[in-house]
């Protein structure tokens, strides 16, 4: 059984990739990895990370975030992130990814960043 | 009374998994309430992954040992590893600016911020050896 499933749905422009499950060494980043990558290829370089169904991230999966949000802007995209759990803002907090990531609490307003 | 829960796990990424749970049974049933589950859960998971990935460099033939003991001052988990050993003054600060976009190396951050007390030691006879303690 996989540990993360992400689906994908489109608003505009903008691809929204709703994960649910656990980002961690292994399985889950690697999923991540290769939607982002799927994504690029395709050429949709807008995306925004629902992270509301994701029970558990470890230091890899923060580490995956961080390399999503850099291939992303190495092809003149944006990389946003919706709704994060208390444990991943603590986490993101710890490492002062706060600062590097745009962060949303509603997807209207995310939606709305892109433009 | 000091309680102790030893295993053994081959050096696949599957032992993170293992002594995560390993760690929350001997957490519950030494009565560690949920506060405690998540730190020990987190610390666990990083120490193995970190003697799994850059101890023992995925070698299946070399064995992560893990400890978990119930002490006076609290839940203290000891991860072995086989590998050459490091010096913790090597490792980059991963918050710091020139550091915060790499992908890697977040690992023990999370493990000093989580647990109360984190230190390495070098064996004798090969490897290294991290003890931490989540204080009661």
């Amino acid at each position: 059984m996989a540990d993360i499933n992400i689906s994908e749905r489109q608003a505009g422009d903008v691809t929204i990739l709703d994960l649910n499950g656990k980002v961690t060494i292994g399985e889950g980043s690697v999923a991540l990895r290769n939607a982002i990558r799927r994504l690029l290829g395709e050429g949709k370089n807008k995306i925004l990370l629902n992270l509301a169904g994701v029970g558990y991230i470890d230091s890899s999966g923060i580490g995956e975030l961080v390399s999503s949000f850099t291939a992303v802007n190495k092809e003149g995209g944006t990389l946003k992130l919706l709704k994060l759990t208390q444990k991943i803002q603590d986490l993101l907090a710890i490492t002062k990814l706060l600062t590097v990531f745009d962060v949303y609490d509603e997807e209207a307003d995310a939606l709305k960043s892109f433009s | 009374m000091t309680r102790i829960k030893e295993l053994s796990l081959p050096s696949r990424i599957e032992s993170v998994e293992d002594a995560a749970a390993a760690a929350e049974k001997a957490a519950r049933d030494w009565s560690y309430g949920d506060e405690y589950l998540s730190a020990i859960d987190l610390a666990v998971r990083e120490s193995v992954a970190n003697a799994v990935k850059h101890g023992n460099k995925f070698a299946e033939s070399k064995m992560v040992e893990i400890t978990f003991t119930d002490t006076e001052d609290g839940f203290e988990v000891s991860v072995r590893d086989y590998g050459e050993g490091f010096s913790i003054d090597d490792v980059p600060d991963p918050t710091d600016p020139q550091n915060l976009l790499k992908n890697t190396g977040r690992g023990i951050l999370f493990m000093r911020s989580f647990m109360d007390e984190v230190g390495w030691s070098s064996n004798p006879d090969g490897g290294m050896t991290v003890k931490m303690l989540k204080r009661r």
